[in-house]
């Protein structure tokens, strides 16, 4: 099997998720004919026909609902938002309606559906094209949050999405979909609330998501070469169900962590992460966790500017240094 | 039994009408009598005066159809069926209650019957009954989905969203507003920019303006039918807007001080529903003593279920962990 890029295996994880299920249908704005903007989904239209590959108006209140409530009837939609920032625009139906119903109704109606969003910094798109906004979802009951870094992630993570029973919100991040990744199989399926681990070692442990988990990955392949520090590196994959225990696992072992965010610091996952660690692992500790965020600013976007909010390789491996060091 | 009334809807028909109009107001006059005995707590929005529409739909539809209703939405779930003590259980906080006491007054639910629940932030059931729609077309079936509004609902954009939706996909669906001529507390002509808020906006949506007397049964049986069948048939979708008009406030909190005095006589005592119906049947030379018998049936309904629903354990605080998660539960860390 050749090299897949993120992207591609988004179009093929959708497709296999068609092929295998009748029930399983796709929507969004600009994603038939026209490929999808990131062209992460190029191809679909044409294997599955416009029945099945909905190109929708710009109506995101409407591509939500249209989606819940074919779920509610038993069909599997996928549907995208262009750019998670416009999540915004269609939260009651998020956040009140498709995250709620199934507990208000006591259990009578069931939502199998994966909401797929553009997620993410880099691209110099300013504050309204590039927010990480996991905890957005992360934070309401009834939704699952599902966050891949690479291309087999991608297909493995979409594959269970699909099949979950529950709402989904799967954000891919823009700042991968160009990341390539050889692949002997595209079949693959990763359980929601399982951890992976990107690098190993036990001076420190690295928790982060998507973009920051590999440049966690990153940072821990400098931080061994060149300052002898072996970092373990824990991509979460998915914040809701969160794998808490591969996390206690490694903090047993190491006693120190730093958490890498893509948001801004207020209320970001690792916020409730880090309250997880004081409450499970207080006594493993050897000192406090350490929050890397992005300031507490909306997102500029000039090069430099952008560059210097979002945490970097380099900003990560001084942050564990001085953890290690015990700075 | 031979029908007497040898028009298009008939006696059977009639007092099918007559018989559910009479459950929607005598339950929902029940719900107001249990308020009072602080027997039901939080908010409630009644739908006393307004009971031909949803008492309409309710003949008019199959089993399998779809409904989603709005937080006034007590008669539209019993219009499909649902039992008295389910709805009134429910508001109580009591096990019988159609989601034992999970959801509460404004959102019933109660699928095996179609009810595919009751929403209560305006606008959003409008995009999720095109779901419902897109899946009959989708799978090839014969459902219908009816979504049922009110006025005020007209004025937010998810309204437009869905139905524009809903045309250019045809969708088999009916929309039906409500037009109770007021929002919560605010005229609906006061903050609308035209004169009939839902049918002035249907050209928009290449959709026939249709206007119709809420109040009137036969009307609204009759209307209800067209616009399933047309759906049904594959035809697309309908907008209806029903004129109407609550006999109570908005809520349990709301004395409706904002009306004034003969505006509320006048559709009271001359434009009821019920009233004007029963007038109708015996013009129609119904024997009185059916429409009495079958009133009487009802009544005895009524208490039984409110017996039933009083009598029900109030639920478990054990549920308050369950159902978030298809597995049945609430974790969500390992
Ligand atoms: C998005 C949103 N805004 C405001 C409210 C508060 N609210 C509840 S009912 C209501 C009035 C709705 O009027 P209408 O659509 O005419 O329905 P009616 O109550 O008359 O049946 C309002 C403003 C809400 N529930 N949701
Ligand atoms: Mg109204």
């Amino acid at each position: 099997m050749a090299q897949l890029t993120y992207r591609e295996s988004v179009s093929l994880a959708i497709a296999q998720a068609m092929r295998r299920d009748p029930k399983v249908f796709f929507i969004g704005e600009d994603v038939g004919a026209a490929g999808g903007v990131f062209k992460a989904t190029v191809g679909l239209l044409d294997e599955f026909g416009k029945e099945r590959v909905m190109d929708a108006p710009i109506s995101e209140q409407a591509i939500l609902g249209a989606a819940m409530g074919a779920a509610m009837t038993g069909l599997r939609p996928i549907a995208e938002i262009m750019f998670s920032d416009f999540l915004a625009v269609c939260w009651d139906i998020i956040a009140n309606q498709i995250a709620k119903t199934r507990y208000m109704s006591d259990g009578q109606i069931n939502i199998p559906l994966v909401i797929r969003t553009a997620n993410g910094g880099g691209s110099k798109f300013g504050a309204q094209h590039s927010q990480s906004l996991e905890n957005w979802s992360m934070m309401i009951p009834g939704l699952k949050v599902v966050a891949p870094s690479c291309s087999s992630d991608v297909l493995g993570l979409m594959d269970a999405s699909v099949k979950d029973p529950d709402p989904v919100i799967f954000y891919e991040h823009k700042s991968l979909y160009a990341s390539k990744e050889q692949l002997e199989n595209t079949n693959l399926s990763i359980p929601l609330g399982q951890a992976n681990i990107l690098h190993e070692g036990a001076d420190i442990t690295i928790i982060g998501l998507a973009l920051m988990a590999q440049r966690s990955k990153k940072a821990a392949q400098i931080l061994k070469e060149k300052h002898n520090i072996n970092a373990k590196v824990i991509d979460l994959r998915t914040l809701v169900p969160l794998d808490l225990q591969t996390i206690k696992r490694s903090i047993i072992e190491t006693g120190l962590v730093i958490t890498v965010e893509e948001n801004p610091r207020l209320c970001g996952w690792g916020a409730e992460i880090s309250s997880l660690i004081t409450e499970h692992c207080f006594s493993n500790l050897k000192g406090p966790v350490t929050r890397v965020t992005t300031p507490h600013v909306p997102l500029p976007s000039a090069d430099i500017l952008e560059d210097n909010t979002i945490p970097s390789v380099d900003l990560i491996i001084n942050e564990v240094i001085k953890k290690v060091k015990g700075e | 039994m031979e029908d007497k009334l040898n028009d298009d809807i008939g006696e059977a028909k009639r007092l099918q009408l007559w018989e559910m109009m009479l459950k929607l107001r005598l339950v929902e006059k029940k719900a107001y009598d249990l308020f009072l005995q602080n027997l039901i707590k939080g908010t409630s929005h009644l739908a006393l005066g307004q009971e031909a529409i949803a008492g309409a739909f309710g003949v008019a539809l199959q089993e399998g159809d779809y409904t989603f209703c709005t937080y006034r939405g007590h008669a539209h779930t019993l219009a499909r069926g649902s039992s008295i003590e389910g709805v009134l259980g429910e508001l109580m906080g009591r096990q019988c209650g159609l989601m034992k006491g999970k959801g509460g007054s404004m959102h019933l639910t109660d699928v095996e019957k179609g009810v595919m629940g009751s929403y209560a932030i305006i606008g959003a059931h409008l995009t999720i009954a095109n779901g419902t729609a897109l899946a009959s077309k989708y799978n090839k079936t014969k459902e219908v989905s009816v979504c049922f509004f009110g006025d005020g609902t007209t004025n937010i954009g998810a309204f437009h969203e869905a139905l524009n939706m809903a045309k250019i996909w045809d969708l088999p669906i009916v929309f039906v507003c409500e037009n109770n001529l007021y929002m919560e507390y605010t005229a609906i002509s006061e903050v609308t920019a035209v004169e009939h808020p839902a049918a002035d906006r249907a050209s928009a949506y290449s959709l026939d303006k249709i206007i119709v007397d809420g109040n009137d049964a036969d009307e609204m049986y009759r209307t209800a039918q067209t616009a399933i069948k047309k759906a049904r048939d594959g035809h697309g979708p309908s907008l209806i807007e029903a004129k109407t008009y609550r006999h109570s406030g908005h809520s349990r909190a709301d004395p409706g001080k904002y009306r004034p005095d003969e505006e509320v006589k006048d559709w009271m005592e001359n434009k009821d529903p019920i009233k004007n119906y029963r007038q109708k049947l015996l013009e129609f030379n119904i024997d009185e003593k059916t429409i009495t018998g079958i009133e009487s049936k009802i009544q005895q309904q009524v208490e039984e279920a409110t017996n039933i629903s009083k009598n029900s354990p109030i639920p478990d605080i054990k549920e308050i962990y369950t159902d978030v998660w298809a597995d049945g539960g609430y974790k969500w860390h390992n």
